[in-house]
C-alpha cells in the first residue's frame, strides 16, 4: 500500500529530473544562508551556478557531525530563526548535542517519509498504532506518530518505560501496528509470554522497528513471538529523523525516499562515490529542507545502494541492512553513544580513576548491556569493599546521566586494561549484526 | 597509638594472591596477619608486615594498586569470652566495627585483635576509658 504512490513509484526519468531541480535550489539556498556551506565552497571555487543537476552532486563538499557541533546550536539554519517550527537533539561526541531544526514544511516532508513507511507496512486510516519509541528530544516517536497523524491512523502516544502498562494498552486499544526498537520489542514478547498471554490475545498485525541496528533472526524472533511482520525502517535526526527510508513488504532493504533524501555511498578511505552494490559509507543531500538542509552529510553508516526495480513498484533506491559504522559511535538500545563522552566523565568524576577504560557492548536476552572497566590511578588503594562499592555506583551514576543509558562500571587496578600500540582499543562489541 | 596495615586491591583473577605473596616473598617481607575480602569482581587484602614501606614499596613497583592505612589495634588474653566484651564496650559507645582480623602473640599469651572503624580517635578513646590495653606498633 502506497502513501503518496506518484511520489514514490516516480520514473527514474522523472526522478532524475525532480532531484536535479532541488539540489540546485537547495545549493543555492545554503550557500546564500549559512556561512558554512559559503565557506566550504568558496574554499574549493564551487559557485551554486557550477551545480546544474544531480549528477553535479560529487562536486559538492561533505558535512559532518563536527560541522554541526562546530556550528551549535543554530549555525547550520538556513531559514530565519523565527521559520522554526520544532528543534530536536541527539547526542554528539563531546556531550554537546547535536540540533536539527525544522521548519512546517520540514516537518512535513519527515512526516510523509514516516507516512509511507507506515503505509508500507500495512497501516492505513483508523489503524491504530502503538508508538513506543521515546518521545522528546530523539525524533523517533515524534517522527513516527506525525506520521500516523499524517495518514489519518490512530496514533498511541505510549513512549517508552512501564512495560506492563505498554502490554496492557496495546491489548486493550488493539494495536496493529508496533513502533520500537527491535531489542525492545523483544523483550515486549518475552514479557507478554511471561504474563501468560499469547499473540491470540492481540490485534498486533506488524511492527516497524529501528533507530538500532538488528539481525536477520532478531528480525525471525520478533516476528515468530509476536506472530507479525517485521518492517525496517532508517533514518538519522540530522536528515529528519526516522522514515528517511522503510522497508516495503518484499524485505530486500529500506527503500530511501530519494525524492527528499539523495543516498551516496563513498568509500570509507577516499570518500569517492562507489557504484551501486558496493559497500562504503552513507552520504545524503536533503533536496528539500529548509531549516537545516544538508549537502553530502556523512551517515557513518556503512552499507550499499540497490537501485534494481522491487516488485512493490517503489522507485526508491533500497540500502542493504546496517552493518556498521565508520566512526567509533555505538548505538545502544537505540541510544546514540560516544566513548569520548565516556571518557570525558572519566576525566573529571573522581581523582582516582584513570582515563584507560575499555567498553565491551554485547546483547544479553536480545538487550544491549554495556560494560565500562575502569582503572584506578596507580597510588589509589582501599581497604574497605564499600570504598569501591560507592566509588563504583558514583561513576555508574555519572556515566548514566551523561550517555542517558544505563552503563555497568568494574573498577579495574592499574596497567590491567589492554593496552595497544598507536590508536586505543576502547570498544569491543560483541554484538553480531551480520 | 595506631597499627599500621597495608591495603592492596586485587582483581578477582586467577592467581593474583599468589602473585601478591611471591612480591613479599622476594622483597624479603613478613606477614604476620592478614585477611581477604572477596566479592564477585574484586577483592581487597589487608595485612600486617615486619616491614610496610618495603611492601608496599614493591607491591608499586610490580603494579599493584596498594598503600598503607591505619586500623586500630587492642589486645585480650588468649581464652574464651574476652573479645565479646571489648565488642559489647564498643557497641555500646556506638562505634560500628567494618572488619576485624587477629591474631595471637604465643609469647604474651594474649590475641591482638584488629578493628577498622570510622573514628579510630573516638574507639581509642572509648577503650583507654575502659581499661582496655591498645596494641602498640613496636609489639608487632
Amino acid at each position: 500500500m502506497y502513501f503518496n504512490e506518484k511520489a514514490e513509484c516516480m520514473t527514474k526519468e522523472e526522478k532524475k529530473v525532480y532531484q536535479s531541480e532541488n539540489l540546485v535550489k537547495v545549493v543555492s539556498r545554503v550557500y546564500n544562508n549559512v556561512p558554512t556551506y559559503r565557506a566550504k565552497m568558496d574554499e574549493i571555487k564551487l559557485k551554486p551556478s557550477d551545480i546544474k543537476g544531480i549528477d553535479d552532486i560529487w562536486k559538492l563538499p561533505f558535512t559532518t557531525k563536527k560541522d554541526l557541533r562546530d556550528n551549535y546550536p543554530f549555525g547550520m539554519f538556513a531559514a530565519p530563526r523565527e521559520e522554526i517550527v520544532r528543534l530536536h537533539a541527539s547526542s554528539g561526541t563531546t556531550g554537546k548535542l547535536t540540533v536539527a531544526g525544522y521548519t512546517k514544511k520540514d516537518i512535513e516532508i519527515w512526516s510523509e517519509g514516516c507516512a509511507r513507511a507506515l503505509a508500507a507496512a500495512g497501516a492505513k486510516k483508523g489503524t491504530i498504532i502503538h508508538i513506543a519509541y521515546g518521545y522528546g528530544l530523539f525524533t523517533g516517536g515524534l517522527g513516527m506518530h506525525y506520521g500516523a497523524e499524517l495518514l489519518g491512523a490512530t496514533a498511541v502516544p505510549v513512549s517508552g518505560g512501564n512495560t506492563p502498562r505498554q502490554i496492557m494498552l496495546m491489548k486493550d486499544f488493539g494495536a496493529e501496528i508496533l513502533c520500537c526498537t527491535p531489542s525492545y520489542a523483544i523483550f515486549l514478547a518475552d514479557e507478554i509470554a511471561k504474563m501468560g498471554l499469547t499473540p491470540a490475545d492481540f490485534n498486533l498485525k506488524a511492527g516497524i522497528f529501528g533507530a538500532e541496528p538488528w539481525t536477520a533472526e532478531m528480525r525471525h524472533e520478533i516476528e515468530r513471538k509476536l506472530n507479525i511482520k517485521a518492517y525496517d525502517i532508517y533514518g538519522l535526526s540530522e536528515i529528519s529523523g526516522p522514515g528517511v527510508g522503510a522497508e516495503c513488504e518484499y524485505h530486500t532493504g529500506s527503500h530511501i525516499n530519494d525524492d527528499f533524501f539523495y543516498p551516496e555511498i563513498v568509500s570509507t578511505d577516499t570518500l569517492k562515490p562507489l557504484p551501486y552494490g558496493e559497500r562504503g559509507e552513507l552520504v545524503f543531500t536533503t533536496l528539500l529542507k529548509e531549516g537545516m538542509p544538508l549537502i553530502r552529510y556523512r551517515a557513518r553508516d556503512i552499507t550499499a545502494l540497490d537501485d534494481s526495480p522491487c516488485p512493490c513498484g517503489r522507485t526508491g533506491m533500497r540500502i542493504a541492512r546496517i552493518k556498521g559504522r565508520s566512526d567509533d559511535m555505538l548505538i545502544i538500545r537505540g541510544v546514540n553513544v560516544f566513548p569520548s563522552q565516556i571518557e570525558s566523565v572519566l576525566i573529571s568524576c573522581d581523582a582516582r580513576i584513570s582515563t584507560h577504560y575499555h567498553i565491551t557492548v554485547d546483547r544479553v536476552n536480545n538487550l544491549d548491556v554495556m560494560l565500562i572497566e575502569v582503572e584506578l590511578q596507580p597510588d589509589v588503594a582501599f581497604d574497605e569493599v564499600k570504598a569501591v562499592e560507592s566509588l563504583r555506583k558514583k561513576l555508574e551514576g555519572d556515566i548514566t546521566s551523561a550517555i542517558g543509558v544505563n552503563a555497568e562500571v568494574k573498577i579495574v587496578s592499574c596497567g590491567s586494561v589492554r593496552r595497544s600500540e598507536g590508536k586505543a582499543v576502547r570498544v569491543t562489541d560483541k554484538r553480531n549484526f551480520d | 597509638m595506631f597499627i599500621h596495615q597495608i591495603a592492596v586491591f586485587l582483581e578477582n583473577r586467577e592467581g593474583r594472591v599468589r602473585d601478591f605473596s611471591k612480591v613479599l616473598a622476594d622483597a624479603g617481607v613478613n606477614i604476620l596477619a592478614m585477611l581477604v575480602a572477596d566479592t564477585q569482581e574484586f577483592g581487597i587484602l589487608r595485612a600486617i608486615t615486619d616491614n610496610n614501606a618495603a611492601a608496599v614499596a614493591a607491591l608499586k613497583t610490580a603494579g599493584f594498586n596498594c598503600a598503607e592505612t591505619e586500623i586500630l589495634g587492642f589486645e585480650v588474653a588468649d581464652k574464651p569470652g574476652e573479645m565479646y566484651k571489648v565488642l559489647e564496650i564498643l557497641d555500646g559507645a556506638g562505634i560500628n566495627i567494618n572488619y576485624l582480623y587477629s591474631f595471637t602473640r604465643s609469647s604474651k599469651k594474649c590475641a591482638v585483635i584488629l578493628i577498622k572503624v570510622d573514628d579510630n580517635k573516638k574507639a581509642a578513646e572509648v577503650l583507654r576509658k575502659h581499661g582496655i590495653t591498645l596494641a602498640e606498633e613496636d609489639i608487632l
